[in-house]
């Protein structure tokens, strides 16, 4: 009972032969097929719509800077690069230093980062990983719930609940632990740097999570096997099977959620305190460069503060793609070499 | 060195799917063992009970013991330390990506926390040998991911991550049934050589693999009961020989001579 394959071979039936009676089908389709031609112009018009879509952006991108600049003609001409760095902002006297906005900006985004990136990580993981079927689906929906709620309920609710809550409970903790480091000191209004980047925080904690979540989703199980057959724990098997192969949506991820804290408006003006003043401390009023835009744009009142504003404009755009370039080229150090995704 | 597997009286599920019904089965220590069977007969359900990866999907359950050597799998340890014991080797090769070549050899010792480099040099480099990979891969061991191999130097890639921390145990579903037939050969060379140092059980689809590697061939197969269950049991299970010249059962005849599956 060796193999001998002429011997063992199972008669297979062997195919019908063509039917007659499809034949005419099959020329209706055959002549069909051939008549529609090579389709030549759809598909250069397709080819030019798609490159014109693209192109768009270049159109899109040229026309804001162009906008910006124009409008911010008369500071550029008497401030140039001092306007940046300056650090008086005092309209009715005619000075404008833009300092004190951008260091608003970035610190607030930056503090908005720091909360928000491992709790959202934190709540990624569990979503995909450790939690319960049943309470999966209700925690992802109130998620993106947060996303949806406008800016301006969230001001609200830091006014009337988050600022008193780190006024009175958070706030003397910090002064008490870490008053040593300097970012933590009387007074304490409970709005400020720290109550912006707290807000932000919770305001880009949704991107952060559920687009960390769909890159972890992606990650293919064989992967997760892979590390599990190696004796690893579940945390390990997280980190080396899952983390180390999502992260550059990661990183993605929590560019989006940068993008949204340094362009946020609403909220951040509502609890930042709305006081151009470069200070140490967390816990003082501070300003930031969408805030004054919305703040001071209806009492510009002559063209060189209309035109300082502008340019406040020019500089938050230029600062996000600042920090966007920034953010890849540090993706680009880190994976250097590595392929982008898992196979 | 490797140890001989007691399995007895496993049972394993997929919800209510009886996968495997009360399969007895003793695996010979440093010999290679193949399973084979038709599409669903559960004999990759089988090696993933051996390694406890079975009941890491959370439908599945597993009754019975098996044996690695003394150590009784299911009653006497946690599963992370059975599969530190045990490597594998999946159907599709799942090098990590992001990871250089050496980093996914190393990937075990690190993550159990060797951190000597000369001790990771060595094994990574012995490891490599084993596999067969070495003379490809050393001149971008470092510089080049795991991903940038073709489909049969992943694989060893894999298997060379497997052997890297020592197993006791090597087990492979289906090792060969992506690869191309020279790939495959490659594959079938180097199980030829790792015998003897380490028991291997390969799962296969493909008899003539089984009849060129296999010192034991257990034959797998689907059983239907009345009320249109079926499960998975095994049939036959002796030196791979008897199994392809004079086997006991009809219904391993008709399976490698041809006439079913």
């Amino acid at each position: 009972m060796a193999f001998n394959l002429e011997e063992v071979r199972p008669s297979r039936p062997s195919l019908p032969p063509t039917a007659e009676a499809d034949a005419p089908a099959q020329s209706a389709i055959r002549a069909y097929l051939l008549s529609r031609g090579n389709s030549a112009v759809s598909d250069a018009a397709f080819r030019w719509l798609m490159l014109l879509s693209g192109l768009s952006i270049f159109a899109i991108i040229g026309i804001i800077a162009g906008e910006l600049i124009a409008g911010s003609r008369l500071t550029l001409a008497k401030f140039g690069l001092h306007f940046f760095f300056g650090t008086a902002w005092d309209p009715v006297s005619g000075h404008y230093g833009a300092l004190p906005f951008i260091y608003g900006t970035l610190v607030s985004s930056l503090i908005a980062l720091i909360i928000a990136v491992p709790l959202s990580i934190g709540l990624a993981i569990f979503l995909t990983e450790m939690c319960p079927k049943p309470l999966r689906g209700p925690l992802s929906f109130l998620t993106e719930l947060l996303a949806a709620i406008p800016s301006v309920v969230y001001g609200l609710w830091a006014i009337f609940v988050l600022a008193p809550i780190l006024r009175d409970h958070v706030n003397p903790v910090l002064i008490h632990l870490l008053g040593w480091t300097g970012l933590f000191a009387k007074p304490n209004f409970g709005i400020g740097m720290l109550a912006a980047g707290v807000i932000l925080a919770i305001m880009i904690l949704p991107i952060i999570s559920s687009l960390t979540r769909e890159v972890m989703i992606s990650v293919p199980r064989s992967q997760r096997e892979a590390v599990l057959a190696l004796g690893a724990t579940r945390w390990e098997m997280i980190r080396m099977g899952v983390l180390r192969n999502a992260r550059i949506g990661i990183v993605g991820a929590i560019i989006l959620g940068l993008g949204r804290a340094l362009g946020e408006t609403m909220a951040v003006t509502m609890v930042i305190g709305n006081r151009p003043d470069i200070v140490k401390n967390l816990l003082s009023p501070a300003y930031s460069m969408a805030s004054v835009l919305a703040n001071e744009f209806t009492e510009a009142a002559d063209s060189t503060y209309l035109s300082a504003l502008v340019e406040i404009g020019l500089a938050l755009f230029i600062i996000t793609i600042l920090v966007n370039a920034l953010a890849r080229l540090l993706v680009w150090a880190v994976t250097r070499g590595a392929p982008a995704r898992a196979s | 060195m490797g140890v001989g597997i007691q399995v007895e009286h496993l049972n394993a599920w997929y919800g209510a799917n009886h996968t495997l019904m009360d399969i007895t089965l003793h695996i010979p220590a440093n010999e290679a063992t193949a399973l084979i069977g038709p599409s669903g007969c559960g004999k990759s359900t089988f090696v993933r009970c051996i390694n406890r990866m079975h009941e890491t999907n959370p439908i599945a359950r597993v009754t019975g013991t098996v044996r690695i050597g003394e150590l009784d799998i299911y009653a006497d340890v946690s599963p992370v330390e059975v599969r530190r014991r045990i490597g594998m080797v999946f159907q599709r090769p799942n090098p990590f990506p992001t990871m250089s070549i050496y980093d996914n050899v190393a990937s075990g010792l690190r993550l159990n926390g060797f951190r000597n480099r000369r001790v990771l040099d060595e094994v990574v480099e012995r490891s490599l040998i084993q596999a067969a990979l070495w003379d490809e891969v050393k001149d971008d061991l470092k510089k080049k991911s795991g991903a940038s191999l073709s489909g049969g130097q992943q694989q060893r890639l894999c298997i060379a991550r497997a052997l890297a921390v020592d197993p006791e145990v090597l087990l492979m579903d289906e090792p060969a049934s992506a690869l191309d037939p020279i790939a495959t050969g490659a594959i079938e060379d180097l199980i030829h050589s790792l015998k003897g140092r380490f028991t291997i059980v390969i799962v296969t689809h493909n008899m003539q693999q089984a009849a060129r590697v296999a010192d034991m061939t257990a034959f797998f197969s689907i059983s239907k009961g009345g009320e249109g269950e079926r499960w998975g049991e095994l049939v036959e299970y002796t030196t791979t020989e008897t199994i392809f010249t004079n086997p006991a059962d009809k219904r391993t005849e008709d399976y490698v001579t041809g006439r079913f599956g």
